[in-house]
């Protein structure tokens, strides 16, 4: 099986070391790692907003990026649910039969990490040791979008010195929303602050997620407030394999 | 004394209403209160049911297939409504509903009719037109009633006096009850026990003298002629059998082709709105019983942009809508913006779908604003009874905003960012480039920022427009001085 991960523009760019702990995650476990240079972005950005013109050449890079693998691992639920959901939207307004076909045959070879771990590799216990106190966000996308379900708790569960809590209200959204961050910048705000006072109130050390859009925005608040509670990706934790003290 | 009622006409877009909003305390906390009740009661009847899923689709099928000959299925119900005595009147726009409303109205001498709870007659303002021509319409549903009292506008589609709280009822009633009949006792207390004697003793002298009725209908059923209408106070059931004529405003995709298929809707309906197993009153009527109840019934067919909506081949769906207000519990913008910065009857996340299918894409600037009124969480569509993927209208929606200002001739800033990101992400040798321009500007933010979060890693505390509508409330990481794709490069 030929694995390729699809950083995301936001993990390629801004959020390199949740990349690398994919990267981490995946050798330990004895998956051979493929990193197509010619990979961009799954264009949920601009599908997101409207434009789907604009998301066209983006679409299709991405699926010339990974025309030759059978899976591919992103660690982002919104952007694994933007290929398999909306690529297809993408490739039918541009009337380009071959472009449907492509995407029919390929978008659902995209799987968000915690997927991929637990379906296709069989494993909840990926060797990682933590010793913290962790509370888990689902975040919106991994949960509606794809049905991630119990998989990153249970990845979590798994990890030696691990204590999950409670995250009151998780299923609430962060308020992030891709361009609604900043089209609807105070209702976004509203909702983030009340993700962070959630945070808080879970007295939990760090927070984790599957997405780094959605952490950039608790932590983005949490930071800004001096709130020590540091924010990870999933990635991050399972790649940990730190000695408790 | 809706002359001074206020309307949605005039409202700004979205993100300039919900400033508004949000700055309003009471507001968030009633509507926090509230909106929490309803979904854990909705919870919990939810979970009782073997098979909720299966429900849902059924009722998703029946309304499509209902939607998909709706044609038929409306001469049929029109054929079956006339075999019973029934008028029946066709309305294109709200405009021409009002007219027919009034004219049945004049035409029985009556200034004054009393209302059922109905989204369809409020959609055309049917109030404020039969107040031009002097027929008062009194509202006897006591949220509708709240709003009417209090001069004020609907926030919710099942409660829409949801963001006022016991305190603020109180003072309505005691201070506007006696301007337009029975006045609440002077010593009123927020009782709710008390609220609702003071408006049962209001209502009761209205329901008693009014001759004419006005009503929607939840379900009009095409086989039987059915018009049925589920509550919760008994008010419906009181307008609609003592007055001697009764008009019902009907939106056309509120028909269903079978009384069978109401068994699935009336199991999904009361638990989705109100978190009940089942509600109260369920009035079900098929034109004019002699001797009992209204003598002369009127159906007015409504289409006022339903069939705009119905050529919408991802949007149509919003006309399997049952009206049941799930969407508005649950959804995380509406719980903190409230119904009116919405700007019409319909808020929350139908109505963020609903007002640009009705009314058209390109309306206006305050209708293109609802598609965006979203984070895209997707909470409204698991909760919704007849599955409107409300996320994927809402997208679609945005691309025919998009789309409508495609040929403007000056573009809008961010069509141009959207390009160039586009543009970026096009190729992965532009956006190394791009990649390579972050990075060194990452390092010499780096130097310059003087402050880190928890991870240790510095962040920025403002950005210049329009990064500043993020660093208002949030911090940003500095970006990296190396990609991951050079790390890549360099490393492998
Ligand atoms: S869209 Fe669905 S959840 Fe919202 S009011 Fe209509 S039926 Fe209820």
């Amino acid at each position: 099986m030929r694995v390729a991960l699809m950083a995301t523009c936001l993990g390629d760019t801004m959020f390199p070391d949740v990349a690398k702990a994919t990267v981490t995650v995946l050798e330990r476990l004895g998956v051979d790692v493929d990193f197509p240079e010619a990979q961009t972005c799954c264009g949920q950005p601009m599908i997101n907003t409207g434009y789907l013109d604009e998301a066209e050449p983006v679409v299709r890079v991405y699926h010339r990026a990974f025309a030759d693998h059978d899976a591919v691992v992103l660690p982002s639920g919104s952007c694994a649910g933007s290929v398999r959901h909306q690529h297809e939207i993408v490739a039918r307004r541009s009337g380009d039969a071959g472009l449907v076909a492509t995407v029919e045959r390929q978008a659902h070879r995209a799987y968000e990490l915690s997927e991929f771990l637990v379906d296709v590799l069989g494993v909840t216990d990926v060797g990682a040791s933590f010793p913290h106190t962790v509370a888990y966000h689902p975040t919106c996308h991994s949960l509606r979008m794809l049905g991630v379900g119990d998989r990153p708790r249970r990845l979590l569960e798994a990890v030696r010195g691990l204590e999950l809590v409670d995250l009151p209200g998780e299923r609430e959204c962060c308020g992030f929303g891709g361009t609604f961050a900043l089209k609807n910048a105070e209702v976004s705000s509203a909702m983030g602050q009340d993700k962070a006072d959630s945070v808080i109130a879970s007295e939990a050390e760090v927070l984790v997620a599957g997405d780094s859009s959605c952490l950039m925005q608790i932590g983005g608040v949490l930071s800004r407030q001096r709130v020590g509670v540091r924010t990870m990706h999933l990635a991050q934790v399972l790649a940990a394999q730190e000695e408790s003290a | 004394m809706s002359a001074d009622a206020p309307t949605f006409l005039g409202m700004p877009p979205f993100p300039e209403a919900a400033h508004e909003a949000l700055g309003n305390e009471q507001l968030r906390h009633n509507l926090r209160r509230a909106t929490g009740t309803i979904r854990d009661k909705r919870a919990q009847v939810i979970g009782e049911l073997d098979d909720w899923e299966g429900l849902r689709t059924r009722a998703a099928l029946i309304k499509d297939t209902a939607l998909h000959d709706l044609d038929r299925h409306l001469v049929e119900l029109e054929e079956q409504l006339v075999a019973r005595g029934v008028t029946v009147h066709w309305a294109r726009t709200a405009e021409e509903a009002c007219m027919i409303v009034g004219d049945i109205a004049q035409s029985h001498d009556v200034d004054e009719v009393v209302k059922v709870k109905s989204m369809a007659t409020q959609e055309i303002e049917l109030n404020e037109a039969l107040q031009a021509r002097g027929i008062a319409a009194w509202e006897t549903d006591l949220a509708e009633l709240i709003v009417q009292l209090g001069h004020d506008l609907p926030s919710h589609i099942l409660v829409p006096a949801i963001h006022r709280n016991r305190t603020e009822i109180r003072d309505i009633f005691r201070a506007e009850m006696g301007q337009v009949g029975r006045a609440a006792p002077e010593d009123l207390t927020d009782d709710p026990a008390q609220l609702a004697e003071a408006s049962r003793l209001h209502l009761r002298e209205k329901f008693l003298r009014a001759r004419m009725a006005v009503s929607g209908a939840n379900f009009a059923v095409a086989e039987t002629g059915t018009l049925v209408v589920v509550e919760s106070e008994g008010n419906g059931r009181m307008c609609l059998t003592l007055p001697e004529v009764l008009v019902s405003v009907v939106g056309i995709e509120k028909v269903v082709p079978t009384w069978d298929d109401l068994d699935v809707f009336l199991q999904l309906l009361p638990r989705s709105s109100t978190g009940e197993r089942m509600n109260p009153y369920t009035s079900t009527w098929s034109g004019v019983t002699e001797g009992d109840g209204p003598q002369e019934c009127h159906v007015v067919l409504l289409d006022n942009g339903r069939t705009r909506a119905l050529a919408d081949e991802v949007g149509r769906q919003a006309l399997r809508c049952i009206r049941c207000s799930a969407c508005l519990n649950i959804c995380p913008v509406y719980e903190r913006t409230g119904g009116h910065a919405y700007g019409s009857v319909y808020p929350g996340p139908i109505g963020a779908i609903l007002n640009p299918l009705l009314k058209g894409v390109g309306h206006d600037e305050q209708v293109d604003s609802l598609p965006f009124a979203s984070s895209l969480c997707g909470a409204c569509y698991e909760v919704c009874p007849v599955k409107i993927d409300i996320p994927t209208v809402l997208v679609d929606l945005r691309a025919q905003v998009v789309d409508a200002h495609r040929e403007d001739r000056r573009p809008h800033a961010e069509a141009a960012a959207m390009r160039a990101g586009a543009w970026a992400m096009g190729s992965s040798r532009r956006m190394a480039l791009g990649q390579r321009a972050s990075g060194l500007a990452g390092a010499v933010l780096g130097r310059v920022s003087r402050r880190a979060n928890a991870s240790g890693r510095q962040v920025l505390g403002w950005l210049p427009s329009p990064g500043s509508a993020w660093t208002r409330t949030r911090d940003l990481p500095v970006p990296p001085t190396e990609s991951f794709r050079r790390w890549w490069k360099r490393t492998r």
